[in-house]
C-alpha cells in the first residue's frame, strides 16, 4: 500500500521529536504593542480600516471578557496563561493588502511552498488535474492571498478574508457575525471577538454548488504571537460547499496561543462540509513548547433539511480544547461529526462535539476515534441534547479509543440529555489496545514495527478518513503515521 | 535448507527452559512433520523460529541457507523467507485483506532491495492464488481475518504463503478447528506450494493432516528435544499407540 510506505519513509526521514513544519520564516513584521487593552483593539481595528460598528463590537466583547473567567472543566493542565505577555496583532510588513500573487513577499510564498500549499493556481492546475482547490492563506494575523477568486465570483461565490468582507460586504458580515457563536459565548470566543485579526469569509448564493474545494491554511510565525482568526461561512438555500482548513506553526520553546472562532450557517436544503487537518506544533517529547489550541466551532442548521458535517484530524497542539458543534434548528436537519484525534508525547486533547436537537426529526451522527500514545491524555467530551419539541429526533454516537503503550490515557465523557420521550439517542464506546499479537502478526509478514502500527491505526480510523476529500485523506493518513513515530519499541 | 543446532530457548519472564538442545535438519524440498505431546515445545519451536517476542534463546543456532536467522528481527526473517502459518490467525479491523497482503509483499521486496510490485501484477497474482484456495473477492475486501470462519482464516494463511513465496514454511497446528472439507482445501493449497527450493515444518497432534500432506520425515518432539525420527509410518504408529512411550522415555 503506497500510502503506508510513504508514511514509513516519512517517519524514517524525521528524528524523534522533529516537527516537519518547525521552520521559521524571516520576514519583517508590524506588531501591536505587547499585551491587551482598548488601545490594542483600536489599533487592530484601525489597521483593518474597519467600520465604526465593528470597533464597537470588539470593544463591547473586550469589556465582557474582562468580567469572565477562564474555564477549567476540561481535562487539560497547563500553567496560567499571561494574557499581557502576548502580541495580539502581527502582520508581515510588506503586505498591506496584496492585489495579486505578484505583490506578495516571495519569502511568504516560499513558506507556503514548504508547507506544500498549492497557492499558485498554475501549480494546482498542473499538479492535480481536475481537482482544483481555492486557497486563502493566513499568516500570523493577516490573510495573505486568496486564489481562484475570479472563477468563484462567476458563480456569485464570495471567498475572501474576513477583513475584506467587512469592507466590501458589510451587510452580510453584520447580519451573520456572532449569530452562531455569540460574543459572550465563552472565555476564548469572547477574547477572539475582541482581538480577531483575520480569517476567511465564504458566501455561497442560493442554489449554487461550489465547484471546487475551498481551503484556508493558517500559519503562526511570529514569536509570542497569538493567532485569533475568525471564519464565517454562509450557505444559502439549496447550496453546497466543502471547506478545508490546515494549520502549522514553527517549533518554539514557549507556548503560543491560538483561539479561533468558526461560524457556519446553513439555510434550507443547504449543506456545508467542513474538514480540518490540524497539525500545530505539539511541543517536544518532554512537553516543552507547543500550541495551546482553544477553539470554538459551531454550525447552525438554520433551514429545514440543511446539513452540516464536521470532519477533523487532530494531530498537533500541546493542548487541544475544541468541540465543533451543530445546532439542529431546522426540521429534518442533520449534523455529523467525524473525528480522529491522535496524541503522542505529552500532548493533552480534550475534544468532542455538541449536537443540539431543536427541530423535528433532526438527526446527528458522531464517530470519534481517539488514539493515544506516549504519555499523552486523550479525552472525548460530547454532548447530545434533545429539546422537548424535537419529535422524532435521532442521535447515534460511536466513540472508539485506541491505546498504544502503557503510559497514555483515553477518557470518554458523554453527556446525553433527552427532553423528548420519542427521541432516540444511542451511544457506543470501546477502548482497545494494539495487541502484541496484532503487532507480531504484521511483523512476521515482513512489516517493520512502525509500518505495522501505521497499518493497524489506519485501519482503526478508516471510517473517518473516508469522510475526507480524497487528496486530504492521503495527507491525513501520512500525518497520523508521522505523529505516532516513536510510539513503539 | 534449515539446520537447527543445539537450540535452547526459555520463556523470557519465567526463565523456564522449553527447548533443550533441539537438533533438526530440513532439506530444501522436504516436508517434515513434528508431532509430540502437549507441552513438548512444538509451538515454542515455531515461535522461536519466527521471532515472536517473549522467548529467550540461550544457546544454539538456526541456519537458513547458511545464515543464522535467530539474530535477525522478525520482519527481516520474513524477508529472508521464513513464514509462520499461525495456529490462531489474528484479526486486524479496518485493514482490507488485500491491503495487508500488498503491504506485506512490498515490505519484504523492499527489504530484499527489489522494486514494489505493480498494482496490475499484484491483482493478477492475488486473483490466481485466491482462486486456487476458493477465496472469494469478498474475503479479499474484508478486514484481515475479521468475521472469518476457522476454515477461512486458515485458507487465508495459505493465501499469504502463496503470495509471499517463502523458503521455509512453518505450519503451527494448521489442522486445528478445521472440518474435513476445509482440511482438504488447505492441504491441497499446501501441496501445490511444495517445491524443490522450499521446506516445510508441519506441526500437528494428529495423523489426519498427514494423510493429506504427505511428510518425507516425521519427528517426535518431547520435553524440548527431538527424540525419534522416522518416515511417514512413524505418524501411524503414534496414532495407534499415543505418546506415552516418549514421555516416559524422556523422564527415565
Amino acid at each position: 500500500m503506497a500510502a503506508v510506505k510513504e508514511t514509513v519513509d516519512q517517519v524514517r526521514a524525521i528524528d524523534v521529536d522533529q516537527y516537519k513544519y518547525g521552520f521559521e520564516t524571516d520576514i519583517e513584521s508590524e506588531r501591536a504593542r505587547k499585551g491587551l487593552g482598548e488601545d490594542v483593539i483600536r489599533f487592530i481595528s484601525a489597521k483593518k480600516n474597519e467600520p465604526e460598528w465593528m470597533l464597537e463590537w470588539r470593544l463591547d466583547a473586550y469589556k465582557r471578557w474582562l468580567t469572565m473567567e477562564e474555564p477549567t472543566w476540561a481535562r487539560v493542565h497547563y500553567p496560567q496563561i499571561d494574557f499581557q505577555d502576548i502580541y495580539y496583532y502581527a502582520a508581515p510588513k510588506s503586505t498591506p493588502g496584496p492585489k495579486s500573487l505578484d505583490e506578495v513577499d516571495p519569502e511568504l510564498l516560499k513558506t507556503y511552498e514548504k508547507l506544500g500549499i498549492p497557492l499558485r493556481e498554475q501549480a494546482v492546475l498542473a499538479g492535480v488535474e481536475g481537482a482544483k482547490v481555492a486557497v486563502d492563506a493566513v499568516f500570523d494575523s493577516v490573510s495573505v492571498v486568496t486564489t481562484f477568486r475570479e472563477e468563484l465570483s462567476k458563480h456569485g461565490i464570495i471567498f475572501c478574508s474576513i477583513s475584506e468582507a467587512m469592507r466590501e460586504h458589510p451587510d452580510l458580515v453584520k447580519k451573520y457575525l456572532g449569530s452562531v457563536v455569540p460574543v459572550t459565548d465563552n472565555y476564548y470566543a469572547t477574547l477572539n471577538s475582541a482581538v480577531f485579526s483575520d480569517g476567511s469569509f465564504v458566501y455561497i448564493p442560493e442554489g449554487v454548488r461550489c465547484p471546487m474545494e475551498l481551503s484556508t491554511y493558517f500559519r503562526i510565525n511570529e514569536k509570542k504571537t497569538g493567532q485569533f482568526e475568525r471564519t464565517l461561512i454562509i450557505a444559502e438555500k439549496g447550496s453546497y460547499v466543502s471547506y478545508l482548513e490546515g494549520c502549522t506553526a514553527p517549533q518554539r520553546d514557549e507556548n503560543q496561543l491560538h483561539a479561533a472562532v468558526v461560524e457556519l450557517v446553513a439555510m434550507e436544503d443547504a449543506e456545508i462540509k467542513y474538514s480540518t487537518v490540524q497539525n500545530w506544533y505539539p511541543g517536544d517529547k518532554d512537553g516543552k513548547g507547543g500550541i495551546y489550541n482553544f477553539v470554538t466551532k459551531r454550525g447552525d442548521c438554520r433551514g429545514d433539511r440543511s446539513k452540516i458535517s464536521w470532519t477533523q484530524v487532530e494531530t498537533g497542539s500541546a493542548i487541544t480544547w475544541k468541540y465543533p458543534s451543530c445546532i439542529l434548528r431546522g426540521d429534518d436537519s442533520k449534523g455529523e461529526f467525524y473525528s480522529i484525534a491522535v496524541s503522542n508525547g505529552r500532548q493533552q486533547v480534550d475534544s468532542g462535539t455538541k449536537m443540539i436537537h431543536l427541530g423535528k426529526r433532526t438527526s446527528s451522527r458522531i464517530i470519534s476515534k481517539g488514539i493515544s500514545a506516549g504519555h499523552s491524555q486523550n479525552t472525548y467530551r460530547g454532548q447530545v441534547k434533545v429539546n422537548r419539541k424535537a419529535d422524532g429526533a435521532r442521535s447515534f454516537t460511536n466513540c472508539d479509543s485506541l491505546l498504544i503503550g502503557h503510559d497514555c490515557g483515553a477518557h470518554t465523557v458523554p453527556y446525553l440529555e433527552s427532553g423528548n420521550p420519542r427521541a432516540k439517542v444511542e451511544h457506543e464506546a470501546t477502548t482497545s489496545k494494539i495487541s502484541d499479537d496484532q503487532l507480531f502478526y504484521c511483523i512476521s509478514r515482513g512489516l517493520d514495527p512502525e509500518e505495522a502500527v501505521a497499518l493497524i491505526v489506519n485501519g482503526f480510523v478508516r471510517d473517518v478518513l473516508q469522510q475526507l476529500p480524497m487528496e486530504f485523506a492521503v495527507e491525513a493518513q501520512k500525518l497520523i503515521g508521522v505523529s505516532l513515530e516513536g510510539s513503539v519499541g | 535448507m534449515l539446520e537447527i543446532k543445539n537450540l535452547h530457548a526459555e520463556i523470557e519472564n519465567e526463565g523456564r527452559e522449553i527447548l533443550r538442545g533441539l537438533d533438526l535438519v530440513v532439506k530444501s524440498g522436504e516436508v517434515h512433520a513434528i508431532m509430540g505431546p502437549n507441552g513438548a515445545g512444538k509451538s515454542t519451536l515455531s515461535h522461536v523460529l519466527a521471532g515472536k517476542p517473549g522467548y529467550r534463546v540461550t544457546d544454539g543456532a538456526a541456519m537458513l541457507d547458511g545464515v543464522d536467522i535467530l539474530d535477525m528481527d522478525p520482519s527481516l526473517r520474513a524477508a529472508n523467507g521464513v513464514f509462520l502459518a499461525f495456529q490462531y490467525p489474528v484479526e486486524i479491523p479496518g485493514v482490507a485483506n488485500m491491503t495487508f497482503l500488498k503491504a506485506a509483499l512490498n515490505a519484504q521486496r523492499k527489504a530484499r532491495g527489489q522494486d514494489e510490485i505493480s498494482t496490475p501484477d499484484f491483482m493478477r497474482l492475488v486473483r490466481t492464488e485466491a482462486g486456487k484456495l476458493k477465496i472469494t473477492q469478498d474475503m479479499l475486501k474484508r478486514p484481515v481475518n475479521v468475521g472469518f470462519s476457522g476454515g477461512e482464516k486458515k485458507r487465508n494463511e495459505i493465501l499469504q504463503m502463496a503470495i509471499l513465496q517463502p523458503k521455509l514454511c512453518i505450519l503451527d497446528e494448521t489442522d486445528s478447528g478445521l472440518d474435513i472439507d476445509a482440511l482438504k482445501v488447505v492441504s491441497d493449497g499446501v501441496n501445490a506450494l511444495r517445491a524443490p527450493n522450499r521446506s516445510f515444518i508441519v506441526i500437528t497432534h494428529y495423523q489426519r493432516l498427514l494423510d493429506h500432506i504427505r511428510p518425507d520425515v516425521v519427528h517426535v518432539l518431547s520435553k524440548g528435544r527431538i527424540v525419534k525420527t522416522g518416515g511417514p509410518e512413524l505418524a501411524l504408529e503414534l496414532e495407534a499407540k499415543g505418546y506415552a512411550d516418549y514421555a516416559s522415555e524422556e523422564a527415565a
